[in-house]
């Protein structure tokens, strides 16, 4: 199998604009088989778009995308069966039972009736809303919304599923529980390209591409992110963190600073030689801090990534 | 296989269509509300004076001075004479098909019956028949202004006006000019009007809303988003969401009429099958314009709006709230477009006239060509993207 066969999704300058604004900007994109492709952003910054795009509800301003082999939008109708896509909002019914929403959507999707019961059993089970069948959607949880959402997005074993922001109502339980069944999908040989903007979700994908005002500004694997991130991450640990903030605020060289409890996290221009002894030339002795540098995590690439974006 | 996959998806979203309605208490109890409130409210409205009916006559006499009474007749404006029939029976099929309001019968005598009228005065045979289609209360009390206009008869033949006065006096009170003959409603109770048009005003109202805010509540909680990702094409999303209410379209139906022969005493002339034809037509009619509607709206709000401002003109110029011929030239016009002004005529015609439906074509042929403009509107409309 050659390489370009494998990626389920390219790109290539997709863009689209809304009157004057520009939502995504010439993104390139290579989105490899069975893998979990995350979309990482903040609110605003085209991920949403760019899923719309990629499922062929939006036109494209600008450049162009092949989806399963497919071109979008024009063979977007192509798509409908390959591809499940769960919307940031939720979007079933929720003055229908659990069982009559996968039903509903089961008979959109032709499954023959016997198939059609036997996989609603299955996702019912697998996603833990077998007691749930009858009751309606808008009463359920946030949790077992999420879920039934899931498994209303599976139900016709689609090769690529788009996940947009599909964590966002719902608690850190649910949320771990949620990311198990994205892994157990890809093993299964589904491509899952979901968008998110919590860093601790981010790095669970094998692939992530971080948008910010509707650029690609970084992809690649999260640990490649984290190795290759242009600054030095340095942690001071202190009783009085305002006080040792006020003494390096004019410091030359600092790209960031963030407060977390009695630690501070600075980065660091990569050229600054000697972090540790630097910041503490900027402390006073009486500080009682200490310094070290310590790994980069996600937040810190992303820190750096989206500030050369404004500068 | 392609096609049994589309009516899949299309009973699918019928099915959910009627489950949700069934869920949704105020939607379903507009549907039986809705027919029952109108009726009542507008069973006992007002009437208004009519002028320029469209009529035809017929003169068996054909003399000058039979001629005279259908010119002054004309003159009065409470008529138009705008055919001649050749016969009777000629007059009266146009009455029941709708194409004329009033008409005239001129009998072959009636030069005796002018020379009894002086000679025996009251006692004396009325001049000539005017019938009226009655199914308007309105429509009958004008013609009724018609009854006593005094018979014209041209001068050189006849004896000066304070001559002829002197020969028929002691006949204070001559007979009328014409003998009425109400069709239709001959009781003239407003009712019997009012409740085939309220069909057609219920029919409107709702069916209109209904779909114009089925399709908009599909895009304003998410879920279109959801289902324009599925094979789901736009025509089955849209004639699987219409189908539950063209049958909700005909339990109102059933219902006003049910009630309207119950409380009213309104006769119905027409076959079931006839008045489901009609209902049918009209139905889809009003069903496109709100699938129009809500490719337009973007809230369910917007599409309520949209509704009724289709809504009023269509109550106000369709000849449901005022007699159609009284309305001014433009306001006509513009009431030809509305398809309430033609399923109006369709439905008093088969209902009160006992019309058949193929009689009533020329009323229908104009609801079919709306229906087929609206879904051609709304079809290039609705695309399945989000832009």
């Amino acid at each position: 199998m050659s390489e370009s066969a494998e990626q389920v999704i390219r790109s290539q300058g997709l863009t689209r604009r809304f009157g004057s604004l520009v939502a995504v900007d010439h993104v390139d994109l290579e989105v490899p088989k069975a893998s979990v492709y995350g979309f990482l952003g903040p609110n605003g910054s085209g991920k949403t778009t760019t899923i719309r795009m990629l499922c062929g509800l939006l036109e494209p301003s600008e450049g162009k995308a092949q989806v399963l082999g497919l071109e979008v939008p024009k063979e977007a109708e192509g798509l409908r069966r390959r591809v499940g896509y769960m919307t940031q909002r939720f979007s079933l019914f929720e003055d229908l039972s659990v069982f009559e929403n996968l039903d509903f959507l089961g008979e959109i999707h032709s499954l023959k009736a016997s198939h059609r019961r036997s996989r609603i059993d299955t996702l019912l089970e697998r996603y833990r809303l077998a007691d749930r069948r009858k009751q309606r959607a808008g009463t359920l949880s946030g949790g077992q919304k999420q879920r039934l959402a899931l498994a209303a997005a599976v139900l016709h074993e689609p090769e690529l599923l788009f996940l947009d922001e599909p964590t966002s109502a719902v608690d850190p339980e649910n949320r771990r529980d949620f990311w198990e069944s994205i892994f157990q999908l890809a093993d299964e040989g589904t491509t899952v390209l979901c968008s998110t903007h919590y860093m601790e979700e981010a790095e669970r994908c094998h692939l992530l591409a971080i948008l910010d005002h509707g650029k690609l500004v970084a992809n690649g694997t999260p640990q490649q992110l984290m190795d290759d991130v242009d600054a030095t991450v340095v942690e001071i640990q202190t009783e009085d963190p305002r006080r040792v903030r006020e003494q390096l605020a004019g410091m030359t060289g600092l790209l960031s600073l963030a407060q977390l409890g009695n630690r501070l996290r600075l980065l660091l221009h990569r050229e600054v030689e000697n972090p540790v002894w630097q910041v503490e030339e900027e402390l006073d002795i009486d500080a009682g801090a200490t310094v070290q540098v310590v790994r980069p995590n996600l937040e810190d690439v992303f820190v750096v990534v989206t500030r050369d974006e404004v500068s | 296989m392609k096609l049994l996959e589309s009516v899949g998806r299309i009973v699918a979203i019928s099915r959910k269509e009627i489950r949700q309605l069934r869920r949704d208490r105020l939607t379903f109890g507009m549907v039986v509300a809705i027919p029952i409130v109108q009726l009542v409210l507008f069973g006992y409205a007002i009437n208004e004076d009519v002028r320029h009916l469209r009529a035809a006559a017929v003169d068996y006499a054909n003399t000058q001075n039979s001629r005279l009474l259908l010119a002054d007749a004309h003159a009065s404006q409470v008529i138009d004479l705008v055919r001649k029939a050749s016969s009777a029976e000629e007059l009266e099929e146009w009455l029941r098909r709708g194409e004329i309001r009033v008409g005239i019968v001129i009998p072959a005598d009636y030069e005796r019956r002018l020379e009894d009228r002086k000679r025996h005065g009251r006692s004396a045979r009325p001049l000539a028949q005017i019938l009226v289609d009655a199914s308007d209360p309105a429509t009958y009390g004008s013609v009724a202004g018609l009854l006593n206009l005094p018979p014209p008869e041209r001068p050189g033949i006849q004896p000066p006006r304070w001559r002829y006065g002197s020969a028929i006096s002691g006949v204070s009170n001559p007979p009328p000019t014409f003998e009425a003959r109400p069709f239709y409603n001959p009781e003239r109770r407003s009712a019997v009007h009012i409740v085939p048009g309220l069909v057609g005003v219920i029919l409107t109202m709702t069916m209109v809303l209904f779909t114009s805010v089925a399709i908009v509540r599909e895009r304003e909680r998410g879920s279109l988003e959801l289902l324009i990702t599925t094979p789901m094409k736009p025509v089955e999303l849209m004639v699987g969401k219409i189908l539950p209410y063209v049958l909700i379209g005909l339990i109102q139906v059933g219902l006003v009429l049910g009630v309207g022969a119950l409380i009213f005493r309104v006769p119905l002339r027409a076959t079931p099958q006839d008045t489901i034809v009609a209902a049918l037509v009209f139905i889809t009619a009003s069903l496109t314009l709100g699938l129009l509607i809500s490719t337009i709206a973007k809230t369910q709000f917007q599409a309520f709006q949209l509704t009724f401002f289709s809504f009023l003109p269509q109550m106000l110029l369709s000849g449901f709230m005022f007699p159609f011929d009284a309305m001014p030239r433009p306001a006509q016009w513009i009431a030809e477009l509305m398809p309430l002004t033609h399923f109006l005529r369709v439905i008093r015609g088969i209902l009160l006239r006992g019309a058949r439906v193929v009689e009533m074509r020329h009323e229908i042929w104009p609801l079919a060509v709306f229906a087929l403009v609206m879904l051609t509107l709304a079809a290039g409309r609705f695309r399945k993207r989000l832009d």
